[in-house]
């Protein structure tokens, strides 16, 4: 163990005394702490680790082992709520400088107001972080010795830009969320711009260290770096890039949402929960916005999986994690159906969008019927005598939704319907004054009748077509789906300039259930995250770097689909319990300043005073003060 | 599709429509309790052959979600459900109507028991997973086959050489019919004279799910290995398809996955794409 302690302490003085010599003083309090934690981890190790593997002679064991729980498991829930912190914590700057600049351009102080209530959550977050990053770092060197050498051999010169790059984030977050106010607005914009910059280029390097572990390149065939950037821009670095940065942004908006939700539900006046409900709206319009691209990314994903090894992209889709999902499937549709139920809750804090209602029915049909063909699998789980009378597990009828033509037609439907119900949102107290209205809306419609139809013809089509043209139809779709966006939303602009209102916005009218559907999409989003994490990195199976360095530790096997399920489960459940924290500390900013307890003598007497009866006797007398 | 019970639970929604419309007017709770039902009738009886019970339970589930958004979607009309639930269970012109619901829900807990219970043992359902995947590479012959970048090395006859190609095409033809059909069958649906032994029968190569989106080197490694090379991963695979490289040659390996793609009009799914 005390080779072990000293690697450590060398990894250590590798990887993060640069960052430790010159750091801000909140930031230095974050590695204390991060140190701690980590040093507690080592003394544990030392205590009660187990080096596997390793005979006698041998002082680098390529494991070691924990008592009551695997190695797997430890690693796999610290890198997850590593991960979903880290996710939070690089999506909030993002949405918060867009908020600010609002405010700054439109010289409204409540969006200014917002930004720095979603940017508060970022301070204690950001330690929980580095906290988690560096328990995550501790536990890798020490429990997987040989894996992290190899990795830290290929990504050395990746470190220090790396540990810079903190450095540089840890001074621009600060100085964002403590200069708020303190600094003109542009330099304050500045910082935050910065501050986004620097923590995507963060996410990125650290993006090249786990893609490289999937889709290795720019290696020999004995494992050896042969060129740095092929190492970096392996097959999958950039769709995780683009996955991630769109995906943060979408978990960032619900977590947001759920933190207006949490302080509307405990508001006490009328201001308080017209400003909480607004923030709620605006962190779950963001969530959404990103929503609706995230299928595209992860579809881009899928297929540079697939083109770097067929076995990669049969084990994810088709094979062992093919379950996986459909689950993944049914928390999708649980997303969209639970962000269209908010956006019509929504609707009825706006007069006139009574007008509207009656279009629910059919949105909802449009996003039932979608929900259920991406959640509806290619072979069925049946019992025997099911599966003899379909003629094994393919049912002749269900089977064409079960492949990817069927699925991607509905998940553009789901989010053409999902935008439909954020156009009537937009739009229920308007009422359009332009002369040409009418063939403005029908211009509308046309547009959105012509790409259904162009989006479900390609989808038909695609059973008709080798597998190779099937793939690339998805591209039409994404793209009709995406002018039928942006070309509705710009007819609409010009449609409702200077349009007649039919009554304000009452921020604050809204059921607590919407509340809730927050919550549900806050918790959903970590879920989806946590599954599809364990997706990217179970799908590898036996390989720790696919193809390259074999897993031969006792934990070699792929778990079943329940004891996954459940270890996601919990690392959501303790990442809530964190986020409980981080709101309760939150919340504390706006709180009285603590205030002594009088001495009960005092209060006898004031008491006394009050009830204008006798000072008790032996009682003191207020002083002056 | 069963048209027939189809039709009839259409014709009832219509019914209960113009019913309600005229004479018996319904609040939305009842309405969507109506729909609930209609779809799962038209689940469990409209569709041919049957869907498992597991795919009725999630369809159901959806359908229960989004029902519940709907009913919820609109605080009036939960208000007006809620009331007339709690009118029902407090207004005594509804006693009758109550005792019947507090009698006929256990009384359908307790009978769906008795009918799970009195019905013959079944083994237990399992979720098939149908692509196993494939490894890095196999040995065939003496030689290593990279998976991921074998072609089939007379697909290029295709278009340089015809009547080479078409040769392969007949090989493939031959060899087909002297060892797969007897299995896979004469139209390759997987309905051969000795598919109704096994369980599940054999890949339907019609189904454009099957070989249309595989690469002709995981075909090889299926024909070549057989049931003995599937993965350990996903088991049990429940196949009984021998290791043919024991019986054929490489060439008629590759001979007979040209032929299964044309005979089905597929092409097979291409290698390598952008990065």
């Amino acid at each position: 163990m005390y080779c072990v302690a000293v690697r450590w302490t060398r990894h250590y003085d590798e990887i993060v005394s640069e960052d430790d010599m010159s750091m801000t003083r909140p930031r230095r309090a974050t590695a204390w702490r991060a140190f701690t934690v980590g040093l507690l981890v080592v003394v544990a190790m030392a205590l009660f680790g187990e080096p596997a593997m390793a005979s006698p002679q041998e002082a680098d064991p390529e494991y070691r082992t924990l008592p009551f729980v695997s190695s797997r498991v430890v690693m796999w829930i610290i890198a997850e709520l590593h991960l979903m912190f880290a996710a939070f914590v690089l999506a909030v700057p993002m949405f918060a400088v867009i908020i600010e600049y609002i405010g700054y351009k439109t010289g409204d102080k409540r969006f200014d107001q917002l930004a720095y209530d979603f940017t508060k959550l970022l301070s204690v977050s950001f330690s929980f972080t580095a906290t988690l990053g560096a328990l995550l770092t501790f536990a890798l060197i020490v429990l997987y010795p040989a894996l992290t050498k190899y990795l830290v051999k290929i990504f050395s010169w990746t470190f220090l830009p790396y540990v810079l790059l903190f450095f540089f984030e840890a001074v621009f977050l600060y100085a964002y969320y403590y200069g708020w106010g303190k600094f003109s607005p542009r330099v304050h914009l500045f910082l935050g711009i910065m501050l986004n910059l620097v923590g995507t280029a963060i996410m990125f390097i650290a993006n090249a260290w786990l893609t490289f572990m999937n889709t290795p390149s720019g290696i020999d065939e004995m494992g050896n770096l042969t060129s740095l950037w092929d190492a970096i821009n392996n097959y999958i670095w950039m769709p995780i890039n683009i996955h991630r940065l769109i995906a943060n942004m979408a978990f960032g908006g619900a977590i947001g949402a759920a933190y207006g939700a949490y302080k509307f539900l405990g508001a006490k006046t009328l201001k308080e929960k017209a400003h909480y409900d607004w923030m709620g709206y605006i962190g779950i319009f963001i969530a959404i916005c990103a929503l609706l691209p995230l299928p595209f990314a992860g579809y881009w994903l899928g297929v540079e999986i697939y083109a770097y090894d067929q076995s990669l992209g049969i084990t994810l889709m088709g094979g062992t994690f093919s379950w996986l999902f459909i689950v993944q499937a049914v928390l999708i549709g649980n997303l969209f159906l639970a962000a269209n139920y908010y956006l019509w809750l929504s609707m009825g804090r706006i007069a006139g969008a009574e007008r509207y209602r009656h279009l629910i029915k059919y949105l909802l049909a449009v996003i039932t019927l979608c929900f259920i063909v991406w959640a509806t699998p290619h072979s069925l789980v049946a019992t025997v005598e099911e599966a003899r009378a379909m003629g094994g597990s393919h049912h002749p009828i269900l089977n064409v939704l079960g492949v990817m033509s069927a699925k991607n037609t509905a998940v553009n439907l789901l989010i053409l319907t999902t935008y439909v119900s954020f156009l009537l949102y937009r739009r229920a107290n308007k009422e359009a004054t332009v002369s040409w209205a009418k063939t403005g809306n029908l211009v509308q419609f046309g547009i959105f009748a012509v790409v259904v139809i162009f989006v479900v013809f390609l989808g038909v089509l695609g059973y008709f077509v080798d597998a190779q043209t099937r793939i690339g139809l998805s591209q039409p779709q994404v793209y009709s789906v995406l002018f039928a966006m942006v070309s509705v939303t710009v007819i609409d602009i010009f449609l409702f300039r200077g349009a007649n209102t039919r009554g304000s916005i009452e921020w604050g009218k809204i059921p607590a259930r919407a509340q809730y559907a927050l919550f549900f999409l806050a918790i959903t989003f970590a879920w989806l995250m946590g599954l599809m994490g364990y997706v990217r990195a179970g799908m590898r199976q036996h390989w720790h770097v696919y193809g390259v360095i074999r897993d031969t530790s006792v934990d070699a096997f792929t778990p079943t689909l329940g004891f996954a399920g459940m270890i996601v489960s919990i690392t959501v459940i303790i990442f809530f319990l964190f986020i409980a924290v981080v709101f309760y500390l939150t919340g504390l900013a706006g709180k009285k300043n603590y205030e002594a307890p009088e001495k009960s003598g005092r209060r006898r007497f004031r008491r006394a005073k009050k009830a204008n009866t006798q000072v008790p006797a032996g009682s003191a007398a207020p002083d002056a003060s | 599709m069963n048209l027939l019970p189809l039709l009839l639970i259409v014709a009832l929604l219509v019914a209960i429509r113009f019913a309600t419309v005229r004479w018996l007017p319904l609040n939305r709770l009842a309405w969507l309790a109506i729909w609930w039902v209609a779809i799962y009738a038209g689940l469990a009886t409209g569709i041919d052959p049957p869907l498992p019970s597991s795919i009725i339970v999630l369809f159901m589930a959806i359908v229960s979600l989004a029902l519940v958004a709907y009913l919820s979607a609109d605080s009036d009309e939960l208000t007006s459900a809620i009331k007339a639930v709690n009118t029902f269970i407090v207004e005594p012109r509804f006693r009758i109507g109550l005792i019947i619901v507090a009698v006929a829900v256990p009384a359908l807990t307790a009978f769906k028991v008795y009918s799970d219970l009195s019905s013959p043992p079944q083994p237990p359902s399992s979720g098939r997973t149908i692509h196993p995947p494939p490894p890095a590479s196999i040995n065939v012959s003496g030689q290593t086959v990279n998976l991921a970048t074998a072609t089939n090395p007379y697909r290029e006859l295709e278009h340089s050489d015809q009547a080479a190609f078409a040769e392969h095409v007949a090989n493939g033809r031959r060899i087909y019919f002297e060892n797969c059909f007897y299995c896979h069958g004469d139209n390759m649906q997987g309905a051969g004279m000795f598919a109704h032994g096994y369980d599940p029968i054999p890949a339907n190569f019609n189904d454009p799910t099957t070989i249309a989106m595989l690469q002709e080197s995981y075909l090889f490694w299926r024909i070549a290995k057989g049931a003995p090379g599937l993965p350990s991963e996903s088991t049990p695979w429940s196949s009984a398809m021998p290791a043919w490289e024991e019986f054929l040659t490489d060439e008629e390996m590759w001979d007979v996955i040209i032929f299964l793609y044309e005979f089905t009009g597929y092409e097979p799914r291409a290698q390598g794409m952008p990065h």
